[in-house]
């Protein structure tokens, strides 16, 4: 009978009367379960003498904690409280488990590109290389080329869309240029090569074409949407005032975009190009269909195979010799490379929109 | 009797005329460059769609079934990768935008698109080297303990280079393209509806539910459909990680995985000529028509929200 009522008033619980866990219980909950699963899996790693695998025992921690916040908190807090919790924990687990991968990979391109991340790599091709040796100066003079090309391509075409889109695009034109921009920004970065590839091999009725002017294009169809946009956000962020201003002094509305608009956004306009050149640095599809592979220098961008940086990974991995280590070497040091350049294109990026960007006097 | 005087035009200055007459060019440059991709995919295309099957390499009976398990495959490692990629992406961007310190969030959405700038080939070695090798033992447990089922029928692949592993890494490729899309509608979500809620009483999920959710619903959808286009295109990933058989399968864990037309393509496509070339540029002729069409209904459906939200 007793219990009967006890239960009964259980269930009426007012939710602002119930008792709250302390604040450090979802702290203290989940360090004690990643504790216990680092525990065990040191024990099994000791018993089986299996690596120790920290990722694993630390998404199982994750997850026994999801489930202990939701237990405790039904028993102190209630039904309601328990699911906020759960959800709360699950939404943090979510993210953890973004973390996991990218932590993983970082320190595995780190641990094994050092070894081969020297002098020689970056003063060598692989001209007559065989097993051992060699390095990967003609892939990153390649992938400076063929970006760089890419870039002059891009950023007077998508510049000059984001001007016409912002100042003066108004009707169906704009509107289909925004849209088919947006589409753009999807296409498969193979499709782009193949289309580079297509077009070269019947416009220079050559049916096996390598070269790297026609990776620039292909890169190029990728980077232009990433640049229009980025440039649209930027010009639509300087204030109307300036432009009024400007025409109310008699100033032609080109020499307003030219003197006024674009300057005030250089800063912004500089990042979003810097982004888009750190996204296409590292397409590796397209620059495989038209760009080619090779084991020596080119420095000419319209003539011949031309090697860049992630295909140079990719063969290293795909097609090595006899002996499968120093090939291996050679793609993560070659991996380890592009992610430092994009990483810092990444910083550069950053920075340069936080110093230059124009100081509002607020 | 006066007419109003006509309101002063003002003169055309050839600066004017030029620097006009170049940013439309430019943006009409983009359009031709849309439209040249599909044209001369299909004029390249053309002679694979007209070639007597015979000539097709493996000889199938028409080029539609050499296209099949290629299509197929396409979809299926797609589908699976947007399958793991959007509760955890959902979930992340709730986190940043609902959950995590507001000092903190922007930090947090850093990290994430740092996900996005590290290169697919990467991505490619680390899926190989690292994932494959550490999923095999989970495989092998799944094949022996669930193999009635017939997703992990046997038997199973001793290194990992399934269908699975390469859904795997295309999730996490694509988790920052969702995480940003969604983080975005669920920040632009109305205040009060959010403080109405929890005035009412409502727990923190209960105003999402409630509130964030279905709000954010159409443009979950949009970004769940640009990550499946990315999965759908995504090439070196499946190139050095699958391990493709020309065969349609659903099997999750086997040695033997339907391929897809991007990893077919940049598996063969370095060493093809003549029709074979042609063979190739029509299974990506498919694809562009596939992510092209998957994109398009996204993007509208995105546009359709911005007018509604009032965040414009």
């Amino acid at each position: 009978m007793t219990t009967a009522t006890a239960t009964a008033v259980d269930t009426t619980h007012n939710a602002l009367t119930t008792g709250r866990l302390p604040r450090w219980a979802p702290w203290g909950l989940l360090l004690g379960s990643w504790f216990v699963f680092v525990i065990v899996f040191s024990i099994v790693a000791a018993a089986s003498e299996a690596e120790f695998n920290i990722a694993a025992a630390l998404f199982l921690g994750t997850v026994l904690f999801d489930i202990l916040i939701f237990v405790v908190a039904y028993l102190v807090e209630g039904a309601r409280q328990a699911r906020d919790r759960l959800v709360t924990s699950l939404v943090a687990t979510a993210f953890i488990i973004a973390l996991l991968p990218l932590v993983s990979l970082l320190f595995t391109v780190l641990a094994n590109g050092l070894p081969r991340f020297d002098i020689a790599f970056f003063s060598q091709s692989m001209r007559n290389v065989v097993g051992e040796g060699g390095g990967g100066l003609h892939a990153i003079v390649g992938t400076l080329l063929i970006t760089g090309a890419a870039t002059l391509i891009s950023v007077p075409i998508g510049l000059l869309t984001a001007i016409y889109l912002v100042e003066y695009g108004r009707g169906n034109l704009a509107r289909s240029i925004t849209f088919f921009v947006d589409v753009m920004t999807g296409i498969p970065s193979i499709v782009a090569g193949l289309f580079a590839f297509a077009f070269f091999s019947l416009v220079l009725d050559d049916p096996g074409i390598r070269f790297g002017l026609g990776g620039s294009v292909a890169l190029s169809l990728l980077m232009i949407p990433v640049v229009v946009r980025s440039s649209e956000e930027m010009l639509k962020l300087v204030p109307n005032e300036l432009r009024e201003a400007s025409y109310a002094l008699g100033v032609p509305k080109w020499l307003t975009i030219l003197k006024i608009v674009i300057p005030t956004s250089i800063a912004g306009i500089t990042t979003g190009v810097t982004l888009a050149i750190s996204r296409v640095i590292g397409e590796t599809a397209p620059l495989l269909l038209i760009a080619g592979f090779t084991a020596s220098m080119n420095y000419n961008l319209f003539d011949e195979k031309m090697m860049s940086l992630p295909v140079f990974v990719y063969t290293q991995y795909a097609n090595p010799g006899s002996d499968v280590q120093p090939y291996l070497d050679r793609a993560w040091a070659g991996a380890l490379t592009l992610i430092v350049i994009v990483m810092v294109l990444n910083l550069v990026a950053r920075l340069i929109a936080r110093i230059f960007s124009p100081k509002l006097g607020r | 009797m006066t007419t109003a005087p006509a309101s002063p035009r003002a003169k055309a200055r050839l600066g004017d005329r030029i620097f006009t007459g170049s940013t439309v060019t430019a943006g009409v440059i983009i359009l031709v460059a849309l439209a040249a991709v599909a044209i001369f995919l299909i004029a390249q295309s053309i002679p694979a769609l007209m070639a007597d099957p015979a000539d097709l390499k493996g000889s199938p009976s028409s080029f539609w079934e050499y296209v099949a398990p290629l299509a197929f495959g396409t979809v299926w490692a797609a589908f699976l990768a947007l399958l793991m990629a959007l509760p955890i992406s959902i979930g992340i961007a709730l986190f940043i935008s609902h959950y995590a310190p507001r000092r903190v969030a922007q930090t947090l959405g850093y990290i994430i698109d740092l996900l996005a700038a590290v290169p697919s080939v990467v991505f490619g070695l680390w899926g190989i080297k690292v994932l494959a090798p550490a999923v095999t033992p989970l495989y092998g447990w799944l094949v022996d303990n669930v193999g009635w089922f017939p997703l992990f029928s046997p038997p199973v692949s001793g290194t990992g280079r399934t269908v699975l592993t390469v859904a795997i890494v295309l999730a996490v490729m694509i988790i920052p393209i969702i995480t940003a899309v969604t983080r975005e509608v669920f920040l632009q979500t109305p205040r009060l509806h959010e403080e109405a809620a929890l005035a009412l009483g409502a727990t923190r999920w209960e105003m999402i539910q409630m509130a964030v959710l279905p709000f954010g619903r159409p443009g979950m959808i949009s970004a769940a459909m640009l990550g499946l286009g990315r999965a759908l295109g995504e090439t070196m990933v499946v190139a050095m990680v699958l391990s493709p058989a020309l065969l349609i399968t659903f099997v999750l864990t086997s040695s033997s995985n339907s391929p897809t037309i991007a990893g077919n393509i940049a598996l063969n496509f370095p060493e093809a000529h003549g029709l074979d070339v042609n063979v190739l540029i029509a299974t990506g002729l498919i694809l562009f028509a596939i992510t092209f069409v998957i994109n398009s209904i996204a993007r509208v459906v995105i546009n359709r929200r911005k007018a509604f939200s009032g965040a414009n």
